[in-house]
């Protein structure tokens, strides 16, 4: 018996292939979740001009550190996805390990900025300033804690050189995560 | 993938990035308050338009996919416009917002 494709590689009644499509529907939505979230916290934040004084408080050279870690990330995902589109097994599972590494120390960085805060008395109920730092920079992280998850999956699929296209759909799924970041970034560190 | 794509192009982006990235940083230095919107806001949306682009492919994309972006973040941009008018005013023809009397008879005690 031959080796059936998944359905995701072969159909495109678009013609942009359906796993593809998938992964574009599901940046779609979470523009929605993270533009739901930024325009309220926006909104908020003209209004409040108080919290000024609480982004005081939010650790600039952590966040900056965690910007250059995600662009850099996103560099090493789409090489990945250049080596796998190459046929380059070795390299293409190479670069996504060095873009799971960037994820894991995105979330390092953030666990120890977040001790951090919570130990000086910033806690997600102190005010409403603080509740937005949480939620939206936590949904954030939960998205990097995913990403990181998959691409370990695929990850050894590359190695075997079975399902390669994958390299390209965890990209655009990783590198909308970095874009959110290039936002929450000014949102919640530089804006004082 | 565009043809014209390679991993020396990739590495030029992501420097480009960088550079944006940095003066994101030093403008808001300044704490003036247009340069802080210019440079930490206006290039956050370059920023994301740089990486759309060269990263995510997206001018090579079908154009139905950014249309559906587009209209996704069209969706967020009502939904601000929306709700601003009652959220953003303390006060309208027939309403008053609670908190916000409380907080005026405080201030005048």
């Amino acid at each position: 018996m031959g080796i059936v494709q998944p359905i995701a590689t072969r159909r495109s009644a678009t013609g942009i292939l359906t796993g593809k499509l998938a992964v574009w529907w599901l940046i779609g939505s979470e523009i929605v979740i993270f533009g739901g979230l930024l325009a309220s916290y926006i909104m908020m934040r003209l209004l409040h001009g108080d919290w000024a004084n609480e982004a005081e408080h939010t650790n600039v050279v952590i966040g900056a550190t965690n910007t250059f870690v995600l662009l850099t990330s996103s560099l090493f995902v789409v090489l990945s996805h250049y080596w796998a589109e190459k046929g380059d097994r070795d390299k293409a599972f190479k670069y996504m390990w060095l873009t799971i590494l960037g994820g894991a120390l995105f979330l390092c960085f953030k666990s120890y900025e977040w001790t951090h805060e919570i130990a000086q008395g910033y806690t997600i109920s102190k005010s409403l300033f603080w509740s937005f730092y949480y939620v939206a920079a936590g949904i954030h992280g939960l998205h990097i804690i995913g990403g990181v998850v998959i691409m370990a999956f695929i990850s050894f699929d590359l190695k075997k050189g079975k399902n390669m296209h994958r390299a390209e759909l965890i990209g655009l799924y990783w590198h909308f995560v970095d874009i959110v970041w290039i936002f929450l970034f000014p949102l919640l560190y530089i804006a004082k | 993938m565009s043809a014209g794509s390679s991993p020396k192009k990739y590495v030029k982006v992501w420097f480009l990035l960088l550079v944006l990235f940095a003066i994101s940083v030093i403008g808001p230095a300044f704490e003036i308050r247009w340069l802080t919107l210019i440079t930490a806001f206006g290039i956050a949306g370059v920023k994301a338009f740089v990486v759309a682009k060269e990263f995510m492919h997206l001018n090579v994309e079908k154009k139905i996919v950014s249309y559906m972006l587009g209209s996704m973040f069209l969706a967020c941009v009502l939904f601000y416009f929306g709700v601003a008018g009652d959220v953003m005013n303390s006060k309208g023809q027939h309403w008053e917002k609670k908190v916000y009397k409380v907080e005026k008879t405080k201030a005048s005690h």
